[in-house]
């Protein structure tokens, strides 16, 4: 995947709660390959654009300047819903790295930890806060530190946040997990024997 | 051994090959199901020059892209749609996992056929790279969704890394009233806890109503924990379980079967465990339910009214709310029993097995459809129960369509969905803006609501109906 380490980029508020990974990338894009040149416009696609396939203004995307953002402060559950990880990808098509919302969907949230997508909790308060100052200072930049494990809002206040620190770890490195899960082989081998006889039902 | 444990601890501990320091816990999976939407896990495995662990242990069904009104590859119109299901067909091959392809009478949708060919077990871990994967929980399992990523992990490592969730109990108490079913208890959990209160936890329903409630019942009720949030959901096993499983094709045989039932006697969680959180919900006050919103949890009663967004006094909630009344099409205030349908879809991992299917049945048996209406069995087998039944006959003497088995209209990735504007009664899991087709407006419903919405043309209340018979 790729490493997340740190990132200072427009942020761009959005104020749905339960923002649902269907939202994010309807179903029916869900056919097409990642290496699709269309992949970006399919992001957010029925929000974005109406049945005619123009731009609806009022969407927060669709205006300047969030459209550069890589950066986005959401409500409550963001990512909540189908397990597809197309949301990630395309997140990551549109250039963000990082979502900073009061609770995901916890599927989707493993899913940006396995891309170098930054899921980050803050709290609600916290994360209203920050999109009032985005919404009153459109273009305004936050800062994410993965290694300090902080957030810098527009106005310079400075926000912990937690991460589980094995994850952390692979997101800084950028680890492919198959790669470090084959160093366990001996205690899965171990582990494989002992079960087999536990419960050997399932292996007949 | 410490003190009393939650059956979903003893589960876990039972499946942790190494627990780091940092509690991440690499896991032992028992069962790996996979669909039609899982190719980008399999091209990451050939990008990867990797092969799969444990081949005996994945299971494959195109559920996703299957049409509902052929049952071969080659007759399937659509090339995007015959390739998905295609792809599923070689990677199944050239990996060499179990396929039950579109031809094959054991398939259907991946959370159906797996309790129903035995492959969910008690005890078990398993995974899918779908969110719905919550749904085999209901026998017992520690079962949850994962996505592309991790869906190759496991097909590469026969392991997934997990961190410990939290528990949450919810002890439905009490009795269900006439008319109400398992789909209305977890549309009422929803609508008690919110689509966000079993995120970051495992959730076990208990309770008199869950005991009662058939196996079918108790999948439907599980499978929609992750509307309430929650990666998985899981309920004791017992008798019921045990006598639904016996003699299933993958099911334990002889003296396997009895050293397996005694293992999965020692499940369900010791009296006096602790869990992190516990939830009550009154079974005797749970009416059939309707969604109105787009989200899980904007439901009401059917003897309800649409609610005003006025009433809500979070500004955030009172604008979400007002969005979703705007996209519905719906105006505060109205009654649900007189807001029109235009269409019924009785199908889904969450409603399409034959106790759906019978309940429908004996709401339309001597009704016609008033609306386009359409039955999609759970699997090839549940269809030819529901045809032997003489089910179908019920539903096409009615003026229902009775297709196929796959995920259908429930998600409209195959051809059958829900045109702009339209408005449906679905047995399904998600009422999320465009899940049916682009524009699309989904009221979630059980069978039996949705079987009373396409012979009345509105929401109504079922009881009324099978009062009259
Ligand atoms: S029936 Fe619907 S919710 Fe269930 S697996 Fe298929 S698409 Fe997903």
């Amino acid at each position: 995947m790729e490493a997340f380490t740190t990132l200072t980029a427009c942020a761009v508020p959005i104020d749905m709660v339960n923002v649902d990974t269907d939202q994010i990338i309807p179903a029916r894009f869900l056919k097409r390959v990642r290496s699709d040149p269309e992949y970006a416009s399919f992001f957010f696609h029925d929000l974005r654009l109406d049945d005619a396939g123009a731009e609806r203004p009022e969407f927060i995307l669709n205006q300047e300047p969030y459209r550069g953002g890589s950066i986005i402060v959401a409500d409550e559950n963001w990512g909540c819903g189908s397990s597809r990880e197309a949301a990630v990808w395309a997140l990551m098509k549109n250039g963000f790295r990082c979502v900073i919302a009061p609770s995901f969907g916890d599927i989707h949230y493993n899913n940006g930890m396995k891309n170098g997508m930054l899921p980050v909790r803050l709290p609600k308060e916290t994360c209203a806060k920050l999109r009032g100052e985005l919404h009153a200072k459109p273009g305004a930049e936050i800062t994410v530190d993965l290694e300090s494990q902080k957030v810098t809002g527009p106005d310079g206040t400075v926000y912990s946040f937690d991460i589980d620190p094995f994850q952390k770890h692979c997101m800084l490195n950028g680890l492919d997990d198959i790669a470090l899960t084959m160093q366990y082989d001996s205690n899965f081998a171990a582990f494989e024997e002992r079960y087999k006889k536990e419960a050997s039902w399932l292996f007949e | 051994m410490a003190g009393p444990q939650t059956m979903f601890d003893k589960i876990w501990q039972r499946h942790v090959i190494v627990e780091r320091d940092d509690g991440q816990c690499l896991l032992y999976v028992d069962r790996h199901l996979s669909h039609d939407g899982s190719f980008h896990a399999f091209s990451a495995l050939r990008e990867a020059k990797l092969g799969v662990r444990r081949p005996g242990q994945t299971f494959a069904t195109p559920d996703h892209y299957s049409p509902t009104d052929v049952r071969t590859i080659e007759a399937i119109e659509n090339p995007e749609l015959r390739e998905k299901v295609e792809t599923l067909a070689v990677n199944a091959r050239d990996f060499d996992v179990t396929h039950f392809g579109i031809d094959d009478d054991r398939m259907g949708i991946v959370h159906v056929i797996g309790p129903e060919l035995g492959i969910t077990q008690p005890g078990i871990l398993l995974v899918c790279g779908d969110s719905h994967t919550s749904t085999h929980g209901a026998m017992g399992a520690l079962a949850c969704g994962i996505g592309a990523s991790e869906v190759a992990h496991v097909l590469a490592t026969q392991t997934l890394w997990q961190k410990k969730p939290k528990t949450q109990r919810i002890t439905v108490d009490g009795k269900l009233g006439f008319g109400v079913t398992g789909k209305d208890v977890i549309l009422a959990i929803i609508g008690q806890i919110s689509a966000a209160g079993g995120a970051g936890y495992a959730i076990e329903y208990a309770g008199p109503v869950i005991r009662d409630l058939s196996i079918e019942g108790r999948l439907t009720v599980s499978n929609m924990s992750i509307e309430a949030g929650a990666r998985v959901g899981m309920i004791a096993p017992d008798d019921k379980t045990f006598e639904y499983l016996e003699g299933r094709p993958y099911a334990p045989k002889g003296a396997a079967w009895d050293k397996a039932v005694s293992y999965w006697r020692t499940l369900p969680t010791d009296d006096g465990a602790i869990f992190d959180r516990e939830v009550k919900v009154d079974g005797g006050a749970i009416a059939p339910m309707v969604t109105w919103g787009n989200s899980p949890e904007n439901v009401v009663q059917v003897t309800d009214a649409v609610p005003d967004p006025d009433a809500e006094s979070n500004p955030e909630r009172r604008e979400s709310l007002r969005r979703a009344i705007d996209y519905m099409a719906l105006t505060p205030g109205t009654p649900m029993t007189k807001v029109k349908v235009d269409r019924a879809f009785i199908g889904s991992c969450t409603n399409s097995r034959i106790e759906d299917l019978r309940q429908a049945a004996a709401v339309v048996k001597g009704r016609k459809a008033v609306i386009p209406a359409m039955v999609s069995p759970g699997s090839m087998q549940v269809k030819k129960v529901a045809e032997a039944e003489g089910l179908d006959k019920v539903f096409t003497d009615a003026g229902f369509e009775w297709r196929h088995s796959a995920c259908s209209m429930c998600v409209g990735l195959n051809g059958d969905s829900v045109a702009a504007g339209e408005r449906t009664a679905s047995t399904s899991n998600r009422n999320f803006k465009g899940r049916q087709g682009p524009g699309s407006r989904t009221h979630l419903v059980s069978p039996v609501m949705a079987a009373a919405a396409a012979v009345t043309g509105t929401f109504t209340d079922v009881r009324r109906l099978m009062e009259e018979k």
